[in-house]
């Protein structure tokens, strides 16, 4: 069923998306059919169309069916009245998604179990929706509305240890609160959302090649995943096609990104265990993939390669080079697992269930490591990847499977990069036209996905009829993945979080946008 | 209260004053070489000691006289055991005060001292790290007062200097089965008590794993600098407690300068081969898990109780 309302010209779906526009009180409805058909819920999006509010749900197909696997719920709604009912009871992210919807658009979820705030903090004045047209200037921050819900627990022995927003280490702001008895873990709430900068609101209204410096900065470890999946979204919105060439460059410059975080990554969590040497020699690899990343794009961090229409490197990185840092990787990740201490405190810590993985929605090597198979590379290729999926050899959900699930993909990436680099001899691209945006006619939309290094994200643009972007909604892994680490956490002691806590590495900026 | 002592006790806690953070210094820029990295030099504690006393003092509200006495005191009780114990002469200042258990009892003083200024503090934090800290002490205690017993059983004694005496006439023994235990019974007492890997991580910034770091956590400035200062020194005194007990060789047994000297350099020596071999393991080591340190230092115990059994069974 695909409905095109010409009164509605933002609807206009892009290739390979059905879309429907459905009534408020249809909305289970749809959503239970499409959960219950193997679909998942990549991204819920309020918009303002001016003179009417309009909620968009984002369903996704995670097999192999190409014509069917992306659909669209278009919700118009009352601009005076705008509630939705809630899908919470269906999907746990929905209702995330519906909370985040609410605080930025004042669009309610009827009976939502969990209505409290989730993006504003209790100072920002009650009533004010930032993403709305006419919200203006953020306003002063006024008293708190009301003190921020914690959960109590309460007993014999239990004390709660309050932890950040400001840490030790030079780390993203986030606060937790532990619920504690001994040392052992009863209940910990991660209060997050200290570093809103507005970036959905920052899009609206530029030009789509002004916007590219956006997409770059919104998590800083994933330019590549951002600007990927952005430019697929205006690809998708546009109906441009992309040479072959360009998008094996683009897959290039993703494979390195998730080579040079992974690595930091594994250097990290020997570090947290104190087991030091293995973090120096990870950073000393970190900064030869870094080195590499600036002669390949131009930029340490890989920014600058990946523009709507194509990619542009400098150079190719060499297979060879690369396979040596391989075994230099694989080095470090025997040394560290042959470690009986540092195992000991990897095996069996933190365990997150395949069926906590699932229910929650994650993501990414999260929820590889709980034996799920998701992994946008496979499930939403923009390109054949030249190699088959990765089969992990751990993936009890703990720690360990965590560390060798980055381990094992860094390898694959790798092989996935000499491959890459084979079909394209020596091709560089060349620098993208301007792509021609129309303007006068109706605007488009399009849905980018792209699996990032920590896991499949979504961006979903809407133009204007002058061809600049109208609505732009950012979905980092990271937000799927969030509610996962207090469910692993439980019966953990605390001097084990800080090693948790890296095994996820959620991004704190790419979660509150 | 002899001569020879009377020397002893003012350049064994001058040395030790001078020396503790130069000998911090020496271990991290090992560990740093060792990982292939470049290091701060070996004088950077004593830099940082520097920085931390030129700046304001500092406390939180609410925090009572516990909180500003305990760095005081952890010096204070160090610089004590500085002076009476055979570090440099074989003779002490203070005969009396010369005695294991005194001093191992002046030591856990500055321990509990800065375990109830972390409690003083009132965060949660400081509460944490004392209680920590306090299930490490109250497992070590045990441990180092039998392996004490052990080494005093063949002398009749448990007076520092006539432990040492004993064991520079005849350093022999310290190879029977007893001494060894001891040895490494006390060896994995510093370990904890000094708070080194596997049982803490002084090099961390991750609150929350922390023990020792996390009940000093509130401290700034002046008072920072001597809790870093006390923390320096006891490392020092724990590793020159070890090297004399089983490794006197060197130290002055008269009055000269000559002799003084060479009991300067033998105790320096000493305790930076130890602290370089220190550092050095901690190379190859990881944190444990904290619920395993328990069972690190019950191993120790048995270690010391087996030590006590054959000084009385065999030797």
């Amino acid at each position: 069923m695909t409905l095109h309302d010409p009164a509605r010209p933002a609807a206009a779906a892009g290739r390979s998306r059905t879309t429907r526009i459905i009534a408020p009180d249809e909305l289970p409805r749809h959503a239970q059919a499409l959960l219950g058909g193997g679909y998942r819920i990549a991204l819920v999006a309020g918009h303002d169309d001016g003179d009417a509010l309009r909620a968009v749900y984002l369903f996704t197909a995670t097999g192999e069916r190409d014509a069917e696997s992306r659909v669209e719920l278009h919700v118009p709604l009352d601009p005076g009245h705008p509630h939705v009912p809630s899908l919470a009871a269906l999907s746990f992210p929905a209702g995330r998604f519906e909370r985040e919807m609410r605080d930025l658009f004042g669009i309610v979820p009827d009976n939502h179990p969990l209505p409290q705030r989730l993006v504003r903090h209790f100072h920002w004045p009650r009533g004010w929706y930032p993403m709305l047209a006419e919200a203006g200037d953020p306003p002063a921050f006024g008293d708190l509305d009301e003190p921020y819900p914690f959960r109590t627990v309460e007993g014999p022995g239990v004390y709660e240890i309050p932890v950040g927003p400001v840490h030790a280490g030079m780390i993203e702001p986030g606060h937790f609160r532990f619920s504690v008895v001994g040392e052992t873990i009863l209940n910990l709430k991660a209060r997050l959302w200290f570093v809103h900068r507005g970036i959905e609101k920052l899009f609206q209204g530029r030009r789509v090649v002004e916007a590219l410096e956006l997409t770059e900065r919104v998590s800083g470890d994933t330019a590549v995943g951002h600007t990927l999946a952005f430019c697929l979204a205006i690809e998708d919105a546009l109906g441009l096609d992309v040479p072959r060439a360009a998008g094996q460059r683009r897959a290039v410059a993703c494979e390195l990104e998730r080579l040079y975080n992974h690595i930091t990554d594994l250097g990290a969590l020997c570090n947290d265990v104190a087991h030091s040497i293995l973090n120096s020699q990870a950073q000393r690899i970190r900064e030869q993939l870094l080195r590499l990343n600036e002669q390949v794009t131009g930029h340490r961090l890989l920014r600058g390669a990946i523009r709507p229409g194509g990619a542009v490197l400098r150079v190719l990185p060499d297979p060879s080079l690369l396979r040596t840092i391989a075994e230099d990787i694989a080095e470090v990740v025997a040394l560290a697992l042959e470690h009986s201490v540092v195992r000991e405190r990897f095996a069996g810590t933190a365990i997150l269930t395949r069926q906590q993985a699932t229910d929650i929605g994650t993501l990414g090597y999260v929820a590889r490591a709980s034996g799920l198979r998701i992994d946008a590379r496979y499930d939403h290729p923009f390109l054949s990847t030249p190699i088959p999926r990765p089969e992990h050899s751990h993936t009890g959900g703990d720690v360990l499977a965590r560390f060798c699930v980055r381990a094992e993909e860094i390898a694959h990436s790798v092989e996935v990069i000499a491959g890459l680099v084979a079909e394209l001899d020596g091709d560089l691209g060349s620098a993208p036209p301007t792509p021609a945006v129309p303007s006068g006619g109706p605007g488009s939309s399009g849905v980018g996905i792209v699996e990032g290094w920590r896991g499949t994200i979504t961006h979903r643009i809407e133009l204007d009829a002058g061809g600049r972007l109208s609505r732009v909604k950012i979905v980092d892994p990271s937000f799927f993945n969030w509610p996962a680490l207090p469910v692993a956490l439980a019966d953990t002691i605390v001097p084990d979080f800080p090693l948790v806590n890296k095994s996820f590495n959620l991004s704190y900026a790419g979660n509150d946008l | 209260m002899t001569p020879l002592g009377l020397v002893g006790g003012v350049v064994q806690p001058l040395l030790i004053l001078a020396g503790s953070p130069l000998l911090l210094g020496v271990m991290r820029q090992i560990r740093a070489r060792l990982e292939g990295r470049r290091g701060a030099g070996i004088g950077q504690p004593w830099r940082d000691l520097r920085k931390l006393m030129r700046k304001q003092r500092i406390t939180p509200r609410g925090t009572t006289e516990v909180f500003r006495v305990a760095p005081v005191l952890l010096v204070a009780t160090t610089l004590v055991v500085a002076v009476v114990a055979p570090f440099v002469t074989i003779t002490s200042a203070v005969g009396p005060v010369a005695d294991l258990f005194a001093v191992v009892a002046l030591l856990a003083l500055g321990t509990v001292a800065v375990a109830l200024a972390g409690l003083d503090t009132g965060t949660a934090f400081g509460g944490m790290g004392a209680s920590r800290e306090t299930t490490i002490l109250a497992l070590v205690e045990p441990t180092l007062l039998v392996a004490i017993f052990a080494l005093s059983v063949r002398v009749g004694s448990t007076n520092l200097p006539a432990i040492v005496s004993a064991t520079l006439e005849d350093p022999g023994q310290v190879l029977s089965s007893a001494s060894l235990l001891a040895a490494v019974a006390l060896m994995i007492v510093i370990v904890a008590e000094t708070g080194r890997l596997p049982v803490d991580n002084p090099a961390t910034h991750l609150e929350l794993t922390m023990v020792h770091e996390a009940m000093v956590l509130e401290y700034a400035g002046p008072d920072l600098a001597l809790i870093e200062l006390g923390s320096a020194m006891r490392l020092s005194v724990y590793l020159g407690l070890l090297a004399n007990l089983f490794f006197p060789i060197g130290i002055a047994t008269e009055l000269s300068v000559l002799g003084i000297l060479g009991g300067v350099v033998a105790f320096a020596v000493k305790v930076t081969v130890l602290g370089a071999a220190l550092a050095t393991t901690e190379v190859f080591l990881a944190k444990l898990r904290l619920f395993r340190v328990p069972e690190l230092l019950a191993g120790s115990f048995l270690l010391a109780l087996l030590a006590a059994g054959a000084s009385y069974f065999l030797g």
